[in-house]
């Protein structure tokens, strides 16, 4: 299963996290620390694999965000490649050619999408539609405006 | 509040760098305001100013329990907490919004629990019950919700609360719901390890289920069944075939625009459909069997161009290895990996690597096959890439490849990267040790490695070395001068320079003879090589250590040299000052040795005897760190007392692991201790003929035993163990263990490999050492367990009938 995912900019700042396994907040700002840290390290033509602690990290770096995956020993590196892709296409289809400033503002949306497209680690729908639809759905549940004072929801 | 708006539409043109008047309470700004005013800040001290400011209006708002707003609060407070602020005080605003009746507010207080309210936290089990609510009564976005967070964040006493409600949810006709319920299933058996009682029957009726979300959460639902018990294992075997046709289904007709990926249909269910296989399949012939066809179509119809096929191909091929597959098929697996080893894509040769050192073991000639290439990734510029191919590199030597290999890694030990060194110089080492078609081959090899990397071998390389030098008489005046080249070109190596200091302390005499054939004629004078001494006594580069074998060496030359020692007995004196106090010992007992003891030096510091040699020293296993390193493990395995196989079936006999005997210390004192090291015994073997015994013997593997007693030590019997094939098949993971009874103490060596090739190919040997001071009955009982026309053997012998001459 995939223990958490990360991603953050060039600075190292992160733009969302989303654990699978139980740490105390402390333990995930240091485990988010090292691997900011090892990743943005890395040289731009090197592999999208490295080993950190008993874990796999895969790691794919798509304009100015870094997408960080943690899998376990048994699980295939070259698949989780395709699930960050999924991810990123995921984004771009619901916001329209997205880029790193629509998940800074729109952060929640970024969730709500990721937990459409994997639940506890593991990939819960392969297809591309069914996971939007499911979110513009979700959508269009959101109450609507008049409900709290004639301001938009965010 | 009416007005509120318009100051915050007023605040909102406001451009972040302006000052903001002094102002008791600013108004609450918007999500997307506030995320603009921390961007906007320029310094550590400011965002953490506008942060501590809203926080403080978003306990306020909490305070007062503004229902409608509380969620737009909340959402602040977690894009706070993402830049790492503290949000506690937001946890138990996500109760609320969770058990409110809107989706809105459902939505962020689920995200925030998720967030927040792991499972260390105490409020973690109140949600609970809004869960359970929600999953028995919510309508269809907000039980995804529920299984969300369950799934996320659960608990082990929210999962058991809880088993019956997703059990439920299992059956229910709508596949968004059902899809998440199912890997609800998988993360509660995580967690919970008895609910796999609960969840395995509708198992087998879900992969009837056409819908890819639902197969994709039941297969990874199975896996994960199949991983935590043996009985589910079994189980589950019968749903191969249905697995088998789910794969057909995708790989022959499926081209669902919905689901493919480059051409791929569904990768991720491919792959997880294959791994699933890989465990039902794996020490099982039937199911290996049912499956083989598939998976060798599937290996070969993958379109290939992308990462998509390659990572279904990657996984296909893990399964190949990992099951009972047909030679054929195996084959064909690892010539893929060779493929990927020429991919232009980095991440597709790093897979390939990591998979062929996994397999380097058990198909070690299907991966030798590919040795070309997997040399040229030593080339490699990226770090990780060229770290796994060392270790396949490594992994790949055997005695027919030595040289060209040994050339290869000592070219890469040059211009590796420097984390790397270490590892490379071990495993040059190991392997010379292992493989070397010749004594001077040898020392050379070791020599170029202690110049090449001399500060990255482990200690025992000295040792080695010098041992090895010492049983090699025809070489010492070869060695000797190779080593004074070295030593005057550089004296900053330090192994070297030990080594080289402790020969020339030796052999120095075999320094000043003129002519010697092999090498080009070399003129040294007495002189010279005592400056040259003198020269790393003073070093500032030599350790401690390196300059008591300077100080020894100059000492033992005054015995082997003609001059007078004048010059010797000056250095030695000073140093009886000096402020190390090793140092100062010595000088001190060898300054003695000149004056009161002079009629003893010359016996005293007489040529050294044989040190015997008791084999590599034991690594001390993973502190932790992962040992990349294969190889070294290997050799290591068959010394390792394997107490608990061979205790279980021999109540009486005990079995000693061979471990490695450190070379005595080389510094000489004066007296007593003249005895004790002349007690050494030696290995040159008294050759008195014992007949041999053949004592195993089976499909052309032949297993006989040769016996050698030296004579000046009655109570030590060695013998030799040769494995040999006549068979047409290679014999591969050779292991051979004994056992002695209680009065005998057995010490075994490492075997010279774990392969022996067919027809008559180089046959493995391995040495024991058995004592038996009592002269009791020598019985023995032998293990062996080996791969051999595929199958893997294992079988436990007593042998009673040694020759009388073994033990009497």
């Amino acid at each position: 299963m995939m223990q958490f995912m990360l991603l953050f900019s060039r600075q190292g700042k992160l733009r969302l996290q989303k654990w699978y396994v139980p740490l105390s907040d402390k333990e995930k700002k240091k485990i988010t620390r090292e691997l900011v840290q090892t990743v943005l390290a890395r040289k731009p033509k090197m592999c999208s694999f490295l080993e950190w602690r008993d874990l796999k990290i895969v790691y794919k770096r798509y304009a100015s965000l870094y997408f960080c995956c943690a899998i376990e020993d048994q699980d295939n590196e070259l698949i989780t490649l395709e699930i960050i892709h999924r991810y990123v296409e995921l984004l771009d289809k619901y916001f329209g050619s997205v880029c790193e400033l629509d998940i800074i503002f729109n952060f929640e949306k970024a969730y709500f999408i990721l937990d459409e497209f994997l639940l506890g680690g593991e990939v819960q729908e392969t297809s591309k539609k069914n996971v939007l639809k499911a979110i513009e759905q979700a959508d269009l549940l959101q109450e609507p405006r008049h409900e709290y004072f004639n301001v938009p929801v965010y | 509040m009416p007005g509120e708006e318009s100051l915050q539409r007023g605040w909102s043109h406001r451009p972040a760098a302006l000052p903001r008047p002094a102002r008791m309470v600013l108004p609450s700004l918007k999500l997307q305001e506030l995320i603009q005013e921390i961007r906007g800040a320029k310094t550590q001290a400011q965002e953490r100013e506008v942060i501590q400011k809203e926080c403080a209006h978003i306990r306020a708002a909490f305070r007062e329990g503004d229902a409608p707003q509380r969620h737009r609060q909340l959402a602040k407070l977690l894009y706070v907490h993402m830049l790492g602020y503290p949000a506690h005080f937001g946890q138990m605003e996500c109760l609320k919004l969770i058990a409110s009746p809107r989706f809105t507010d459902k939505r962020v207080g689920y995200l925030g629990a998720m967030l927040l309210l792991d499972e260390r936290q105490d409020a973690h089990l109140l949600i609970t019950n809004s869960i359970k609510n929600d999953l028995s009564q919510g309508t269809q976005p907000v039980q995804g919700l529920a299984l969300c967070t369950l799934s996320t964040t659960g608990s082990a006493e929210m999962c058991r609360d809880l088993a019956s409600e997703v059990e439920k949810l299992l059956l229910r006709p709508s596949p968004y719901v059902r899809k998440k319920a199912v890997l609800a299933a998988v993360h509660m058996i995580r967690k919970v390890p008895e609910l796999s009682d609960i969840f395995l029957p509708p198992c087998t009726q879900l992969l009837h289920e056409r819908h890819h979300g639902i197969l994709m959460g039941a297969v990874t639902l199975i896996t994960e069944l199949c991983e935590r018990s043996p009985a589910a294992l079994t189980h589950f075997r019968q749903v191969v075939p249905q697995l088998v046709q789910i794969l057909r289904t995708l790989v022959i007709s499926g081209y669902s625009t919905e689901h493919s990926v480059a051409g791929v249909s569904d990768p991720f269910l491919q792959v997880q459909v294959l791994k699933l296989l890989r465990i039902l399949g794996r020490n099982h012939e039937e199911s290996s069997e049912a499956m083989n066809d598939m998976l060798a179509q599937v290996a070969t119809n993958t379109d290939t161009s992308r990462n998509a096929g390659n990572a279904v191909l990657y996984e296909t091929v893990l399964t190949i290895v990992d099951i009972r597959s047909a030679s054929g098929l195996r084959v064909l697996a690892v010539n893929i990996l060779g493929r990927f080893l020429l991919n232009n894509d980095k991440n597709i040769r790093y897979v390939a690597l990591t998979s062929l050192l996994r397999l380097v073991q058990s198909d070690h000639s299907a991966v030798q096959r590919h040795r070309p290439t997997v040399v040229e990734c030593l080339r490699e510029t990226d770090a990780s890439l060229s770290r796994r191919a060392l270790e396949l590199s490594l992994a790949l030597v055997n005695s027919s490849n030595i040289r060209s290999m040994t050339q290869e890694l000592q070219g890469f030990l040059e211009f590796c990267p420097v984390d790397l060194r270490a590892d490379c110089a071990s495993g040059i080492l190991l392997a010379a040790e292992r493989f070397a078609p010749t004594k001077r081959w040898h020392i050379d090899t070791i020599m170029r490695v202690l110049t090449t990397a001399g500060a990255h071998v482990r200690d025992d390389a000295v040792a080695n070395l010098t041992q090895l030098i010492g049983g090699a008489e025809e070489l010492h005046a070869y060695s000797v001068r190779r080593l004074y080249n070295a030593l005057a070109a550089d004296i900053s190596q330090q192994p070297l320079v030990q080594v080289a200091a402790w020969c020339i302390g030796e052999y120095g005499e075999l320094l000043l003879s003129e002519s010697y054939e092999e090498t080009e004629p070399l003129q040294v004078q007495e002189e010279e090589v005592l400056m040259l001494l003198e020269k790393v006594l003073q070093s500032h580069l030599s350790l401690p250590a390196t300059r008591g074998y300077a100080l020894t060496a100059l000492m033992k030359l005054s015995t082997r040299f003609q001059g007078d020692n004048n010059r010797i007995r000056r250095v030695v004196s000073i140093y009886g000052s000096c402020l190390d106090i090793e140092l100062q010992q010595r000088a001190v007992e060898y300054n003695a040795l000149f004056r009161k003891y002079d009629h003893m030096r010359s016996a005293i510091l007489e040529k050294m005897p044989l040190v015997e040699h008791g084999g590599p020293q034991d690594d001390e296993p993973g502190e932790g760190k992962e040992q990349p390193w294969s190889p070294k493990r290997e050799v290591q395995s068959p010394t390792e007392p394997p107490t608990s196989n061979l205790l279980d079936l021999l109540d009486l006999l005990d079995s000693a692991s061979g471990d490695a005997q450190p070379p005595p210390a080389l510094d000489l004192m004066p007296g007593g201790s003249l005895l004790h090291l002349l007690d050494l015994p030696s290995n040159t073997p008294s050759l008195a003929p014992i007949p041999g015994l053949k004592v195993f013997d089976r499909e052309g593997l032949q297993i006989s035993l040769s016996f050698v007693r030296p004579p000046e030590t009655p109570a030590l019997l060695l013998i030799t163990a040769t494995a040999s094939n006549t068979s047409k098949s290679d014999v591969t993971h050779f292991v051979f263990q004994a056992a002695v009874p209680k009065s005998f103490q057995l010490q075994l060596q490492i075997p010279s490999g774990d392969t022996v090739p067919a027809q008559g190919g180089p046959p493995i040997t391995q040495v024991l050492r058995v004592l038996n001071p009592n002269k009791a009955p020598l019985r023995m009982r032998l293990r062996l367990a080996y791969n051999h026309f595929g199958q893997s053997v294992q079988e436990i012998f007593e042998v009673k009938d040694f020759p009388l001459d073994t033990w009497q």
